[in-house]
């Protein structure tokens, strides 16, 4: 048999931790968006494992919908932090607290 | 035919692959994490996009794969690429201009608590106890890019149209938020100077500037634009650095 599919599971909660960890410590709005990419892989590669794992095709389903959903995702998020940008200069999160309570 | 890396290569060779990227992985990570420059940033996202490929293809997922490499290597960290290039932030943030430095402790240790939670869990040995094979199995004949058709056009037609109106609407969203509005920007400017062109303006701040002049060259920037209109085709200067 091959790897065993919890090596996987595993390598995909650390990148998902060191994803979550970028997202929180960078202050830049589109490196905080490649941590975002970070995680939803890792989150891929567990379906991808559970798929494996599970013997079912649902799981390589599910990655081919997070695929469509994230460029979507991406193609938003860069144009409202272009729209950002374009309003103020070298933005960063800690800059864009208009709507804080 | 479902593990068709696997096995072709054997046990030792599909060890081999495993390593291999999860260091790409893992180092790609640490990469964008780490690294001062959005674009090397970015170059680490790709480093990070191959490793989980190659697990992908370690799994017999191969054409996610080759859609992973197309999709997020090819359009989205290239999409990421031309914002930074747009933008004009690709150089080094300084370290010491974060407002909310010490959260930074506390955001790691977050992040360290919910990796130490998904390890421990990692210790019961039964990751997956669920029903298998609820759509179709992933080990009968016929390739993972036949039986992927077969389910998404079938039991998931539904998803799968949802998913195009998804992308028509993040098109037409896109095009709607980074479209220069003449009625939203050019409230001031048309009291003050009527015969401004609602064409393409330049970015009222151009990012070498400090923070403080964002809101004062605003008048100034639309007389000098409406004195020169030739200089609104040129590129902006935040642009070219």
């Amino acid at each position: 048999m091959s790897v065993p599919g919890a090596w996987y599971l595993v390598l995909a909660a650390c990148l998902f931790g060191i994803g979550a960890t970028g997202l929180f410590v960078r202050r830049n709005i589109l490196v905080m968006y490649m941590c975002i990419e970070l995680m939803l892989n890792a989150v891929n590669l567990t379906f991808v494992t559970f798929s494996r794992m599970l013997n079912d095709i649902g799981g390589e389903d599910t990655v081919f919908f997070v695929l469509v959903v994230a460029a979507a995702e991406v193609v938003v998020g860069l144009g409202i932090i272009v729209a950002i940008y374009r309003r103020r200069s070298g933005a960063t999160a800690d800059d864009i607290s208009s709507l804080k309570g | 035919m479902t593990n068709l890396a696997t096995t072709q290569l054997g046990i030792g060779s599909a060890w081999a692959v495993y390593a291999v990227g999860a260091l790409f992985v893992v180092g790609g990570a640490f990469g964008v994490v780490l690294q001062r420059n959005p674009v090397h940033c970015a170059l680490s996202l790709v480093v990070t996009i191959f490793g989980i490929a190659l697990l992908f293809i370690n799994q017999g997922a191969n054409f996610l794969a080759a859609v992973q490499i197309i999709v997020y290597g090819g359009a989205i960290v290239i999409l990421f690429l031309f914002v930074i290039m747009l933008l004009g932030v690709d150089r080094k943030e300084p370290r010491v201009q974060q407002k909310l430095r010490s959260l930074t402790p506390v955001a790691i240790v977050v992040s360290l608590v919910a990796l130490v939670e998904l390890l421990v869990l990692s210790r019961v040995h039964y990751w997956a106890n669920g029903a298998t094979s609820t759509t179709e199995s992933l080990s009968g004949p016929g390739s993972d890019v036949q039986k992927l058709g077969q389910t998404i056009f079938t039991g998931y037609l539904l998803p799968f149209e949802m998913t195009s109106a998804l992308l028509v609407i993040a098109v037409v969203a896109a095009v709607v938020l980074v479209r220069r509005s003449t009625q939203v920007q050019g409230t001031s400017p048309r009291k003050a100077a009527p015969a401004a062109r609602p064409g393409p303006r330049l970015p009222e701040g151009t990012p070498g500037k400090p923070a403080g002049l964002e809101q004062a060259p605003q008048p100034q920037s639309t007389g000098a634009k409406a004195a020169e209109p030739a200089a609104e085709s040129e590129q902006p200067t935040g642009a070219a650095r």
